[in-house]
């Protein structure tokens, strides 16, 4: 059984108003200053939408992402998940989110069986619940049910990503925050991973946030989309209105218009510790 | 007060998945931990042995009963070494493994969080201080006709609150050094055992050390303990060690866990809690 905190029905899934982070970092050619992660970002996000973030590496998608799921605490500005302060009601907000990340996040030792039963415990479900929900949620997200039993450590990066979906799917959260989950997979998983997004949408109503580097999959997915600038939110709307905006054919060249920069090139003046910071 | 309930019964839950997990571990892991033990045996063993070299070097002592006071030591330290190690890793395992971000994210009270980690540490800790003492009063041939283990065991058990209070504090400090806040939570275990008589008693140390036993748990748990098995003290006559350790618990646990949630904070605010620090 989990408890989830109400959720008020008017309430939007995000709302963020002149959200601010930055990094205190030192070195020995720069001493030490003050580096911007995200810098003044407004956004909506109404309930049931989904909607994709673009940016390079280090534009402060991560760090967003960190801040809805209380992982960072602003510097200034505020942030809320249907209603609830991401500072002041931290323990609802953590009740209605989820994430999933580039990353696995397993015990590497652990069998995807033993991984999923200790996550849903954190949820509130009780064994003879998981006994029952983990073998069914694993079987939908396509997992072969004979490599349950093995150690994470043995599995491909796509069966992992599959068991962090299936983590995801345990908690039916109502926000969904998906952070490159299909970078680094090959082409077949990363549809699959498509599909359960849209999955994701269609059945269990969630709201979801995904960053990504793949422009074809923040349009095929998303109804709105963003871009992400050195911490700045320069747009967010649906990628028609997007291209029309700059008057270009391809979302891509949208993001080079907004930017002036290039999708694929990397920060020329930032170095890699801010790359590190702001990742 | 269903609500209540409701929420009570969720952080139960979500203690025992912390100890769950530890299970799971020490399964994956139990090779490793036999080789720790073996090695934690012949640790202990090079300290027991003092009392038959003071002996066979001329020193006039009752070679079984320094041996015990020696074994009790190196016992209480080592069973003290599992509780920080299993409460210091909880931040710097998760981040090794890279679920920090994940479990921190995680509905689930800190107090639980950390409160699973210390059951298990407990539970861990007392098997294996069992079999430690087993072991080595076996290899020494040690007998305790009069030893009343029972109020031993009551003993560290009640002490194991204040070592699980302190174990918070130290906890916090992989939040604030990734790369070196583990390692000093032996730190912390050393400088506890030293003033609190480990191996020998607290009145042969300096005055101002002598104050310092005063406040640590582990005074009264070895006091207590040595009595116990040494002369076979009833609990009932053991009051005057276990009143100070349920007091210091009492205090340890919320200053641990007020300590633990400030390095959470500052953690949060500085972006440590990313799997590389």
């Amino acid at each position: 059984m989990k408890e989830l905190s109400p959720v008020p029905p008017d309430a939007l899934a995000v709302e963020a108003r002149d959200l601010r982070k930055e990094f205190v970092r030192k070195d020995r050619k720069r001493g030490k200053r003050r580096v911007p992660a995200l810098a003044d970002v407004s956004l909506d996000i109404a309930r049931g939408e989904c909607i994709a973030i673009l940016g390079q590496n280090g534009s402060g998608k991560s760090t967003l992402v960190r801040l809805l799921s209380t992982l960072l605490l602003p510097d200034g500005g505020s942030a809320s998940v249907f209603g609830y302060d991401v500072v002041r009601d931290g323990k609802s907000v953590r009740r209605l989110v989820n994430r999933v990340s580039v990353e696995a996040s397993f015990f590497k030792k652990m069998s995807p069986s033993e991984n999923l039963h200790y996550a849903a415990r954190f949820y509130g479900m009780t064994p003879s619940e998981t006994t029952e929900q983990i073998p069914a949620i694993l079987e939908r997200v396509g997992f072969p049910p004979e490599r349950r039993t093995e150690p994470m450590e043995n599995l491909s990066r796509g069966m992992q990503q599959k068991v962090a979906l299936a983590r995801a799917l345990l908690t039916s959260p109502v926000l969904l925050l998906l952070d490159e989950p299909t970078t680094g997979l090959d082409p077949r998983s990363k549809l699959e991973v498509q599909d359960f997004i849209r999955e994701m949408r269609a059945v269990h109503d969630s709201t979801i946030l995904l960053c990504t580097h793949d422009l074809n999959e923040a349009e095929s997915l998303a109804e709105r989309v963003g871009i992400l600038d050195r911490g700045r939110l320069l747009a967010l709307e649906p990628a028609g209105d997007l291209k029309a905006r700059f008057g270009a054919e391809t979302l891509e060249d949208a993001f080079f218009a907004a930017t002036g920069r290039g999708f694929e090139d990397e920060e020329d003046e930032m170095d890699a510790e801010e790359r590190k910071v702001l990742a | 007060m269903r609500a209540v309930a409701l929420s009570l019964k969720h952080e139960l839950i979500g203690l025992a998945g912390v100890v769950e997990r530890n299970v799971y571990l020490t399964r994956r892991y139990i090779y490793w931990d036999l080789a720790f033990f073996v090695w934690t045996v012949a640790n202990t063993l090079t300290i027991v042995f003092i009392a038959e070299g003071i002996e066979a070097t001329g020193g006039q002592i009752d070679v079984d009963r320094a041996t015990t006071t020696l074994l009790i030591g190196a016992v209480v330290w080592a069973y003290l070494g599992i509780i920080f190690e299993f409460l210091t890793e909880t931040v710097a395992w998760e981040r090794w493994e890279g679920t920090i971000e994940y479990t921190f994210m995680a509905p689930l009270s800190r107090a639980m969080h950390l409160g699973g980690s210390g059951v298990f540490a407990v539970l861990y800790g007392l098997v294996r201080a069992i079999l430690l003492f087993v072991v080595v009063a076996a290899f020494f041939g040690l007998a305790f006709d009069d030893a009343n283990f029972a109020a031993a065991l009551v003993i560290l058990v009640v002490a194991s609150i204040s070592f699980f209070g302190i174990g918070m504090m130290t906890a916090v400090l992989p939040l604030i050094s990734p790369e070196k806040g583990a390692q000093l939570g032996f730190v912390a275990q050393g400088m506890l055992l030293v003033v609190s008589g480990v191996y020998y008693p607290v009145d042969v140390l300096p005055e101002w050390m002598q104050w310092l036993a005063k406040i640590s748990p582990a005074t009264y748990a070895l006091d207590g303990i040595r009595a116990a098995i040494l002369d076979g003290a009833s609990l009932g006559s053991l009051w005057h060690d276990i009143w100070p350790l349920l007091l210091i618990g009492a205090a340890c646990i919320p200053l641990g866990l007020a300590i633990f949630n400030r390095g959470e904070v500052y953690a949060k605010r500085h972006g440590k809690l990313k799997r590389s620090g």
